[in-house]
Order: C-alpha cells, then structure tokens, then sequence
C-alpha cells in the first residue's frame, strides 16, 4: 500500500507540470541537441521496480547485528508468501524512526534501551509496558523481545585491560591518559558518553569520534585504547577484547525488538512475532560472527533458520548485483544532473548580467558547495517531503551539481568580447535572439565543460546516496566500510570511478556535437 | 540638400569625463562624411549614439525623421548597418550565416536571400565559395569584406563604418578602398566612415568632420580645411599628415 503510494509520488517529481515555458524552451533545446545523451534515457527509468513490488519494506541500521536482524525479517516474511524488500543499514536511530513514521519502511529491529532515550526522550529505565504503551500513543507497534539483550559496553584490548588491572569502569578513574575512540552516535546519545563520564567521574581528555567497524582496526592498531561496542559484537570474541564490567549500572537494558506501522498486514506483523524469544545472546554472536565472516548477511540468517539455506538467497550474483547499482547509480547521479541543467543554466544567465541578482545567484551555490555533502543529506532527511528516499539524494546532488553549471555560464557569457556583443545588438536581433543564436552558441564550451565536472563530481558524491538507504553504488562501499572489508568497497569504489572515467568520455563526444563547427577551428 | 540623419544637441559622458560635448551634425543623403579626429576625440561614440549602442545624456538623434524608442528601436537599427575594425563577425556561424542572420531572423525567402546574397559576393568581390568557411578561415581584408555584405544585407539606409580598415595591412587596404568607394558610388550610399587616417578622410570624404576632445572643430571639403582652418589645431592636424596627405 505504503509503496505504492510512495512510487506514484516519485513520479510526480519526474513530472515537468512545475516547468515555465522558459524552462521548457532550454530542455527543447537540450533534447534536440542531444538526441543520444546518454543520461537523459535514465529519466523515464526512475521508477524503482523492486521497492514498488514489495508489501512490506524492512530496514536496518548501519551495523552487523541490524543487517541480521532485517535479513531474518525479510525470510521470515518472504517465508510467510509476503513480498518483502529489505533496505540495509539506511542509517542511524533517527533516520530508521522518521523512514517508520513516514512510511518509507514499515518495520525495522531496535533496542528497547534506545527507544525510551532516544526516540522517547525519557529515562532509560522505562519498563517494558510503559514503552509499549508510549509507543502505542505515537501510532507505532512493537513486538516482545526478540531474547537477547545488547546494551553498549566499554571494551578494550585484553592484553592492555591485564596489564593496567582494569577490570571494571570504574577503574578506568586511575588511567587518565587512556584514548578514547567512541561512536559520533555513542557520544551524542542521552544515555551514551556524557552522563557515562559523569557517572564514573571519568578523568580521560582524549576523546575522538571514530566509525565503529573503524574503531576496531583502531583499537587492534593501538591508536585508542577503548571504545564503546554492543555487547553482541562478534569482533568481541574476533578481536580478544575484554568487556568492562559496569559495576554501577549505568547502561540501561537494550533488548532487541521490531517497530512496526500498525498499518502494516496482520500476516506480516503475525510473522514477525514468530521471532518473539527465539534469539538469545550467544546465537545473536554467533550469527554476527558468521555475517561478518562471510561478508554475507543473508547467510547468516539463513543460520537462524537451520540448515536449510534459502536458494534464491545467493542468487543474486556480482554482476547483477553490479547492474542493479551501477543504473541506480546513473539514474541518481543523472536526473540531478538534468535538473541542474535546467535550472543551472537560466541561474548562470541572470548571475552573467551580474548587479544584486547576480551576487546572490553566486554566492547561494558557492555556499551550497561548501556544505559537507553528508551534512547536506542530514539537513534534508528532516524535512516533510524529502525524508530517507531517493528524493533526498537527488536534492542534494542537485544543488551540489548548480556550482559549476551557473558559473560556467555566468563566465562562458561575460567572456564574450564586447565588439561581438555590440555587433549583435546592432545588428537588430531582440534579446532572446542575441541569447540563443549569438551568446548561448560563443558561450557552449564553457557551459558545456561546467555540465561535463558537475556530473563527473554527481558521479562521485552519489556514492553517498546510499547511507539514506538511495542504493547506487555507494552501497558496497558502505557495506565494506561496515564490515572492514576491502574488496566489498572496492566492488563499488572501482565501478564509480571507472563511471566517472566513462562520463567525462561521454561529454567528450558531446562535445564534438554541441559546439559548433567555427569555435573548435 | 536632404538629411538622412539629424543630431541635435546630442551629449554623452562617462562620470567625469565627457566623451561628447552637446553637438549638432546632419548627414546628407548618398554622400559620405567621414569623421576624422585623433583617438578619443569622441567620433566613435557619435557613431555608437546613432545605432543606440549608448543612450545620449542630452539632445535628439533623429534617422530620416525619426527619433529611436523602445519599440522601434530594432527595426531602426534594421536601416543602419554597421561594420567595426574587428569585423564582429560571430565565430560559430560560417561567413554565409554571419551574412544571412538578420535575413533569417526577420523572415526573407529563400530565394530572395539567395539573390541579395549573390549581388553582395559580386559587389563586394569576395569568391561565393569562401562563404562557406568560417571566420577564423578568412584573412582580414575577407573578413571585412564578410562583414560590409553582412551590414548591406538588408539594404541599409545608412552605413556606419568605424575604422573598417584599420587593422589591415597598406595593400590589402589600398585594395579595400578602392573597392568600398565604388560600391557606395554605385549604390548612391549614404556613409558615415570614421578614420584617423587623412588620406583615406580626403579619399571617401564628401564632407569632412574634424573633432577634437569630445566637439566638432570643423566641417567641410578638404581645402576648406587646408585654406580656412577654424582654429590652430585643424592646422596642426592637416600638417602633421601632411606628407601623406599629399601624395
């Protein structure tokens, strides 16, 4: 139901009814021009087949034990005769929360401890009744506990843990020049490092924010000494740490459940309370170390399963898998490049003429350039009609594809020597006359070469989309980045790149095309 | 005598500087007046104040009765053409496009464009298979050429012309000149022609306008000029070219 809805919207957004005739004239322009331009013919694909099927959509946080967890989900719903898609590691707490509410998901694994402080914004020692009944308020369900409980922990080296006599946090108090690498989420959370530190009165000053598959090469490597991980970690055991005890009972339980829409089918919400109490701690781990020692999450919860692995969970090979990015990745990277087109270059004439207009036009898409684009994406996921959804990732790769589109135009028009701009008035012509058959013509390489970085930089930064959950061929290398697993990201690393190798060929060609004969003499 | 073009009390200046102070002038119909002057004098910018290139500060500029307005102004400067040192032709159009741009815009049929565009090749004596490179293919004199069939493509009324051949060399130029008096005899064509250059002045000139710093010292023949000048800097300037003046 909810996808469906949702799939009719992305279509409306391809839709052209918003375009004044202005707009409608520069895109004439564009396809007559371009009649084979390879990134056009990704504009009426962009519509997602696969999320458009499912009935149910899972999602999962960006880390092992969630990916297990959605993949369990995902069979155990397939299993049931319910089309179900799984949408991995979209992100964190508040991404999966507001995907839920928005019905961009319609269920995903989370931890009681985190709901009563994060999403309740409450005391974490919330019972479980007042959680169910508080979330019930907010019109979202949750199943009984799944079995095991994964409350962060403080882990260290065991050989270092030995030799300093560290036992408990508390003892962390005597060893003030310990470094800590903690999770950006761990240290903003209500219940992670600040009242954590408060707490123990811990003395330590050497505090970095670190990715948490990252944090463990770190540790391994000596660069810090202790950092925060789920007590269901399978790099625990991977990696002989040693978990320190909280001796004050600081951390509040984090016992794994489902959110669901209430919307969602009985015989969905049926199957996932089948996974009710059937996961305790040491099969969680197990299943963890099994996901990342096969850099395959869908093996590993065929584990829960027991010995009868799901044939058509491997079948997705590498290149279709490759193929199912790498037109992801293009219908990503060229819709929002369409889209600074079209805007980029009536931007670019307004900023050529300079004056007021022309300095706000400038400096709004110099600013946008420097946001981070990963900042970009956060400050766009809030907001009512973007949230987790590919709309999101096209946004930001439009604005950042503006800068060089506008610029290149502004600058392509205002090198024109000034007896050509005479000769054309002189001459007579109107003014949107001299625009399309004198300056725009003088003016197309350097526009041109403005489209050709802007979409060699869309190629690169829409790697990105996939921490929303946009896929594209960010999604192995996120993947990867989560697993610590090289070859997973350079499965997307290599295409990306050889993408961008391929597009800056493309526009070579274009090139040869689009600027007239009498400019390339 | 009728005047095709009529300036009265016309001024121009950028912020301090004047480049025009308030000057009359009339333009007689199929003669051609040059205006001649050191650099800066403000001929130019008289040329550039008749095509509306710049607004005047002050005064009326009147084209065989009319002044210019927002609404006629394009189709005023449709009876002016107007060749520059540079040529301005548009580098992505062929010298046939550059020549039929205007034909085009306003609707000419094919065959009559076609027709105008083989009395222009005749006229201005530039081979009809050169129309089809670009400018960057053509020699300077071509490209002057180009752009004199461009301006008279729509049979203009008036020719402005601002030091057309100045940045050609002494033979090709020699050639130039010859060929241009001809072709304003032939047609009866009324021409403003701007030069710094005496002996060119005294070659196109039926009347010759002086100017110095922005005003128009005098006017006349040639020998008006030499015999009765107005003031010691007409002297001056008539002597310092002397030399070539007189060959």
């Amino acid at each position: 139901m909810n996808r469906n809805r949702k799939s009719g919207k992305q279509e409306g957004l391809g839709s052209r009814n918003h375009e004044s005739r202005r707009l409608k004239r520069f895109r004439r322009f564009l396809v007559c021009r371009f009649p084979d331009f390879l990134l056009f013919s990704c504009v009426p694909a962009f519509l997602f087949a696969s999320s458009a099927a499912a009935d149910v959509v899972v999602g999962s946080k960006k880390f092992t034990e969630s990916y297990v967890l959605g993949e369990i989900a995902n069979r155990t719903l397939t299993d049931a005769g319910i089309r179900a898609e799984h949408r991995q590691g979209m992100g964190g707490t508040i991404i999966l929360w507001e995907a839920l509410k928005g019905g961009q998901i319609d269920a995903y694994p989370e931890y009681t401890g985190t709901i009563a402080t994060e999403i309740l914004k409450s005391d974490p020692s919330l019972s479980f009744d007042q959680i169910q009944h508080s979330l019930e308020k907010l019109g979202v369900g949750m199943t009984a506990p799944l079995g095991f409980n994964n409350t962060y922990a403080l882990v260290m080296r065991r050989s270092e843990a030995q030799r300093l006599g560290i036992r408990t946090i508390s003892d962390l108090q005597g060893h003030p020049e310990l470094k800590f690498g903690l999770t950006h989420e761990f240290l903003e959370r209500q219940d992670g490092w600040r009242p954590l530190r408060q707490r123990y009165a811990l003395p330590q000053q050497n505090i970095i924010g670190i990715d948490h598959a990252l944090g463990y090469s770190a540790l391994a490597s000596g660069s810090i000494d202790v950092k925060d991980a789920y007590s269901t970690d399978a790099k625990i055991e991977q990696n002989d740490l040693f978990v320190l005890e909280d001796d004050l009972h600081f951390f509040p339980k984090y016992e794994a459940v489902f959110l669901f829409r209430p919307s969602t089918r009985a015989d969905a919400v049926a199957a996932l309370r089948h996974l009710e109490g059937t996961l305790d701690e040491t099969r969680m781990i197990r299943l963890n170390a099994e996901a990342e020692r096969t850099k395959n999450y869908a093996r590993a919860a065929d584990l829960y399963f027991e010995g009868s692995p799901r044939s058509n969970a491997l079948d997705d090979s590498f290149p279709r898998k490759l193929a199912r990015w790498t037109l992801r990745h293009l219908q990503l990277a060229g819709f929002s490049l369409v889209l600074s087109i079209i805007f980029g270059i009536p931007l670019g004439i307004l900023a050529s003429r300079g004056g007021a207009i022309g300095h706000v036009i400038l400096g709004f898409v110099g600013v946008v350039q420097t946001i981070p684009s990963l900042a970009l994406l956060a400050l766009l996921v809030p907001l009512p009609f973007f949230g987790i959804s590919v709309r999101t990732a096209i946004a930001a790769l439009f604005l950042y594809g503006l800068l060089p589109i506008v610029r290149n135009t502004a600058t392509g028009l205002q090198d024109i020597p000034r007896s050509l701009r005479e000769s054309a008035v002189a001459l007579g012509l109107s003014p949107m006359a001299r625009l399309w058959k004198i300056y725009l013509p003088i003016a197309s390489r350097s526009i041109l070469s403005g489209i050709k970085t802007s979409a060699v930089i869309n190629i690169g930064t829409a790697t990105l989309a996939a921490l929303i959950g946009a896929g594209g061929l960010g999604e192995p290398i996120i993947s990867g980045l989560n697993l610590n697993d090289h070859v997973t990201i350079l499965e997307g690393a290599i295409p990306a790149a050889v993408l961008a190798l391929l597009v800056q060929w493309c526009f070579d060609l274009v090139d040869r095309v689009l600027i007239p004969k009498g400019l390339r003499l | 005598m009728s005047a095709l073009v009529k300036l009265e009390d016309v001024s121009k200046r950028y912020g301090d500087a004047i480049a025009l102070c308030p000057t009359n002038l009339s333009v007689q119909s199929s003669k051609t007046t040059v205006l001649i002057g050191p650099s800066g004098c403000g001929k130019s910018t008289l040329l550039r104040l008749i095509i509306r290139l710049i607004e005047p500060d002050s005064g009326s500029i009147e084209l065989d009765g009319k002044a210019a307005t927002a609404d006629n102004i394009n189709v005023l400067r449709r009876r002016i053409g107007y060749v520059i040192q540079e040529g301005g032709l548009f580098p992505h159009l062929t010298a046939r496009a550059n020549v039929l741009l205007m034909a085009r815009h306003i609707g000419k049929t094919e065959e009559e464009m076609h027709n105008r565009l083989l009395e222009l090749s005749e006229l201005t004596r530039l081979s009809q298979n050169l129309l089809s490179r670009y400018p960057v293919e053509l020699s300077g004199g071509q490209r002057q050429r180009v752009s004199l069939m461009r301006a008279l493509m729509l049979s203009p009324e008036l020719l402005l012309l601002d030091e057309p051949l100045g940045a050609l060399d002494p033979l090709v130029r020699a050639s130039l000149q010859k060929d241009l008096k001809e072709i304003f005899t032939r047609l009866g064509q009324t021409v403003l022609f701007v030069t710094h250059d005496l002996a060119e002045a005294i070659y196109f000139a039926h009347e010759i306008v002086l100017m110095n710093e922005g005003r128009i010292v005098q006017k006349g023949t040639i020998t008006d000029l030499r015999e009765k000048p107005a003031d010691s800097f007409v002297s001056e300037f008539i002597n310092a070219q002397r030399g070539v003046a007189s060959v």
